[in-house]
């Protein structure tokens, strides 16, 4: 070797070979890439909260509040009470949650509980999948299938309502809670388990009583994703539960939910600058306060009554 | 009580012979916090020799040679007062280059820790970094390196296997190749052979002897039989204090300290 | 004389054994039934479209009548916004990641960052459409283009692409770092050269499964004016599109119940694409799980 490895060193260091201003760029390249992040969420704020303000600029905040009508296409004397598609939103939870809740947590005990590692390696793929189907498959599953079959046991049920699309926003979820119920209650220590088996506990009752307990946290706070999850949940109730903004609790009517609104008004022909364009952000701004707090406490729930082993 | 009669080290334990150092270490301490965890270390450490530290676990040992190419400060709340000088220059001297300091001090770790990659790009890995791309000079330095590491004849037909396919001994002497690539003046090997078998141990070891002849070496180890094997000076750490520092002979024949004779025979530790 | 009644205990344990079995059934028929409507969803999907599913629905245009509509256009388009999403959102998402597991000192500047991610991700889809709206179509006055649509599927998939590779980037082992530095590299060069190269499967297998959500999603796009019917394949960036689930939507909520079968055919597609999409993930997280 002609000149040894250190002296190339050395003169590849005295030429300046190292890119310096790389090492220097690196951070604040990366750094900018997470303020867009950030910003991300400022835009959203920003976006809802200015033209929101428009929106109460015209038509009365109190009014959009308390009042329960909601006709904003009435060309006379249109009127902007949001609490019937809060009333729809909250009625598609409902059902949703009737549904998920029970099945999704009876899985994750199933799952994390009794399962041997074969059958688990089988059914946590599948429920993975069934948490990608995107959500215009599960509409149009809750309009050709489950609203029919609903039909045959109530009879005089119109095809628009809240019950199908109800159950398979419940059936989308049902993977979400399952998952983190059950990685929930992975997490209890097995030595717990073992403590209540080895005095002659069946496995139910170390499920319900020393599992179910530990793992509360990480299982209520699923709930309350799950429930963030259907209130934003857009197009299985656009698709399947109508365009009829209604104050009720029937869950055999039409109905029509916050975001099935904001569908509704981008398909149609709202000039951009009407009253209707901006009431879509006066609704979306709803939806984001509702859905951020509803994640947020799951995420006080989980933080604040999490059980340190 | 250890903390009441703290024992300053004394001047003939700086440097246990009249050669030239390529460290010297002056008043160093070292907080993890508040935990201080070197306490007014001074030290020169001899060119082209092999020096050992020894001590108990938690003494420190590990702390200082990371302290001597400066990988103690991946550490977050690490805190330190002295100097370190590597070969005149204070290596906390901001206009020193840590990179620099590291090109010419490597290390060798207590787990092999090789990159997921072929055998050969683990060797090149140093010098692509530092700007080397001919592949001729490549060729060269993976072959010396290898061979510097006693590990040619074993590998040279499969240079462009995973490393993770090799054994646990032979890793560890691939780090040292990947270490000797980039021909440094000093390596630093902390416990190099404490997750290695015997035989691989012995390797290692042999390999340790035929390297000081090319570079200074300090060695941290936790087995005594091993710094008297391999070593020419000894350092006997303990609470974060050098206790006592000498030629190795005497440090196991004719220990000054208590302690050093208390742990050396095997009474603590 | 015992305070435990042996005999009680083992009259009752029967009864839990017996208990404990029945519910365990329950549990089992619970998980059954993701899986049975897992089943019956795909059987149903497949037997209404695979009659309209042939080479004239791949190479057609949107048409009022079912027999000749095709999915055509919206392949194309959901081809053209994977091409702007996956380059953009991968960029900023493993770029916010590595800033913050590498560079980003532990303050409540990054916890800030991190705490907004996480919530971002809870956003529901719809509302990054009125984003979208306003900000790429409006401000910008890109109009209802593929571009406008590309950005906000990037932003909307942005936190799943950050949280996947910052999950990468610390399961590379601490000794690989120190293995680095320990040779006079700097902190880039051990990013691009050690920690990259190592965490790149799980952030491929993050980034693909993100995708493959984007590909899916219909709200956003709706908002953005992607439009329902389309007879002509886009030039550029600029021009308008439709995707595979806007096409979907469209034939979903036709009142003739031929257009249903159209949209099932459709589906089947978008599901063999998203299946696709999935093999893959799955191949590259298997192919490189087992490294250290």
């Amino acid at each position: 070797m002609s000149k040894s490895v250190s002296e190339i060193i050395k003169e590849k260091k005295r030429r300046k070979f190292l890119p310096g201003y790389l090492e220097k760029a690196a951070p604040i390249i990366f750094g900018i890439c997470a303020v867009i992040s950030v910003f991300t969420t400022v835009g959203i704020i920003f976006t809802l909260v200015i033209e929101t303000i428009t929106f109460f600029n015209r038509v009365s905040i109190i009014e959009f509040i308390t009042s329960t009508d909601w006709y904003p296409f009435t060309e006379k004397a249109p009127s902007y009470g949001i609490l019937s598609l809060v009333s729809g939103t909250l009625l598609i939870t409902f059902i949703a949650m009737l549904v998920a809740i029970p099945v999704g947590l009876s899985t994750a005990i199933y799952l994390s509980e009794y399962a041997s590692e074969r059958a688990r390696r089988i059914i946590k793929p599948i429920l993975e999948v069934l948490a990608g189907v995107p959500t215009i498959v599960y509409g149009f599953f809750a309009l050709t299938f489950v609203t029919p079959l609903l039909k045959g046991i109530i009879p005089g049920l119109p095809i628009f309502n809240a019950l199908s699309p109800g159950i398979v926003v419940g059936i989308m979820i049902i993977p979400m809670i399952a998952s983190l119920s059950e990685d929930a209650m992975s997490s209890v220590p097995s030595s717990m388990r073992e403590g209540a088996l080895a005095m002659g506990a069946t496995k139910l009752e170390v499920a319900l009583k020393i599992v179910l307990p530990a793992a509360l946290s990480g299982i209520i706070a699923s709930f309350v994703l799950g429930i963030s999850r259907a209130i934003g949940e857009t197009m299985i109730v656009a698709v399947a539960a109508g365009s009829t903004p209604k104050f009720t609790l029937d869950v055999t009517e039409s109905i029509q939910t916050m975001t099935a609104y904001i569908v509704q008004v981008s398909l149609g022909d709202a000039s951009y600058g009407s009253t209707i364009y901006y009431s879509i952000y006066a609704v979306g701004m709803s939806l984001f306060v509702f859905t951020l707090l509803m994640n947020l406490l799951a995420q006080y729930i989980s933080r604040r009554f999490r059980e340190e082993y | 009580m250890l903390t009441v009669e703290r024992n300053r080290p004394m001047a003939s334990s700086i440097s246990p012979i009249k050669d030239n150092s390529i460290y010297t270490v002056r008043n160093f301490n070292l907080w993890y916090g508040a935990d201080h965890a070197l306490n007014d270390i001074c030290m020169d450490i001899p060119t082209n020799k092999v020096t050992a530290i020894i001590g108990p676990s938690g003494c420190g040992k590990s702390t200082y040679i990371k302290a001597l190419n400066r990988m103690v400060e991946l550490v977050p709340s690490v805190k330190m007062t002295g100097s370190i000088d590597y070969n005149g220059q204070n290596i906390f001297n901001p206009k020193f280059k840590v990179e620099e300091l590291r090109t010419s001090v490597g290390m060798v770790f207590q787990k092999p820790n090789p990159f997921p990659k072929s055998i050969y790009e683990n060797v090149v890995y140093g010098p692509k970094i530092h700007g080397i791309k001919k592949k001729q000079i490549l060729d060269e330095v993976v072959e010396k390196s290898l061979k510097g590491a006693a590990l040619w004849d074993e590998v040279k037909d499969r240079l462009h296997e995973n490393a993770f396919g090799l054994s646990g001994g032979q890793q560890q002497r691939l780090c040292i190749a990947r270490c000797l690539a980039i021909e440094p003046d000093v390596i630093l090997m902390d416990e190099p052979t404490s997750a290695l078998d015997p035989i691989s141990t012995l390797k290692v070891e042999e390999l340790v002897q035929s390297l000081k002849k090319e570079y200074s070496i300090v060695i941290v180890t936790h087995n005594m039989q091993q710094a008297a094997r391999i070593s020419d000076n000894t350092a006997f750490f303990l609470n974060g204090e050098v206790i006592e520092y000498n030629k190795t002979d005497q440090i196991f024949s004719n220990p000054t300290d208590k302690r050093t004779e208390d742990y050396i025979t095997g009474r603590f530790g | 004389m015992n305070l435990v009644d042996k005999q009680l205990v083992k009259n009752k344990m029967g009864m839990r054994l017996i208990r404990n079995k029945l519910i365990k059934q329950l549990f089992l028929m619970a998980t059954l039934f993701a899986i049975i409507i897992l089943g019956t969803l795909l059987y149903r999907i497949f037997t209404q479209g695979i009659g309209y599913l042939d080479w004239e629905f791949f190479l057609s245009f949107a048409s009022r009548f079912p027999e000749e509509a095709g999915i055509k256009a919206a392949i194309i388009g959901s081809l053209w916004l994977m091409a702007i999403t996956a380059p953009i959102s991968l960029i900023l998402g493993v770029g916010t990641a590595i800033f913050l597991e590498e560079y980003a000192s532990k303050n409540k500047w990054t916890r800030f960052i991190q705490m907004n991610i996480s919530n971002l991700a809870g956003v529901p889809s719809i509302v990054f459409g009125l984003l979208g709206l306003t900000v790429f179509v409006r401000l910008l006055e890109m109009g209802r283009s593929i571009i406008a649509g590309g950005l906000t599927m990037s932003l909307l998939i942005l936190p799943i692409i950050v949280v996947a590779s910052q999950e990468a980037i610390r399961s590379v082992p601490n000794d690989q770092y120190e293995a680095s530095f320990a040779m006079g590299a700097t902190k880039w060069q051990t990013i691009r050269r050690v920690v990259l190269p190592a965490a790149i499967p799980g952030i491929l297998t993050g980034g693909i499964l993100a995708l493959s959500r984007a590909i899916g999603e219909t709200a956003p796009l709706l908002m953005i004016g992607a439009l329902t019917f389309i007879a002509y394949l886009p030039e550029n960036i600029w021009s308008g599109f439709t995707v595979m689930p806007i096409q979907i939507f469209n034939w979903t909520s036709r009142p003739q119940e031929e257009f249903h079968y159209v949209a099932a055919a459709g589906i089947i597609v978008l599901l063999v694409m998203l299946l696709i999409m999935n093999s893959i993930a799955v191949f590259i997280r298997n192919k490189f799980s087992k490294r250290y």
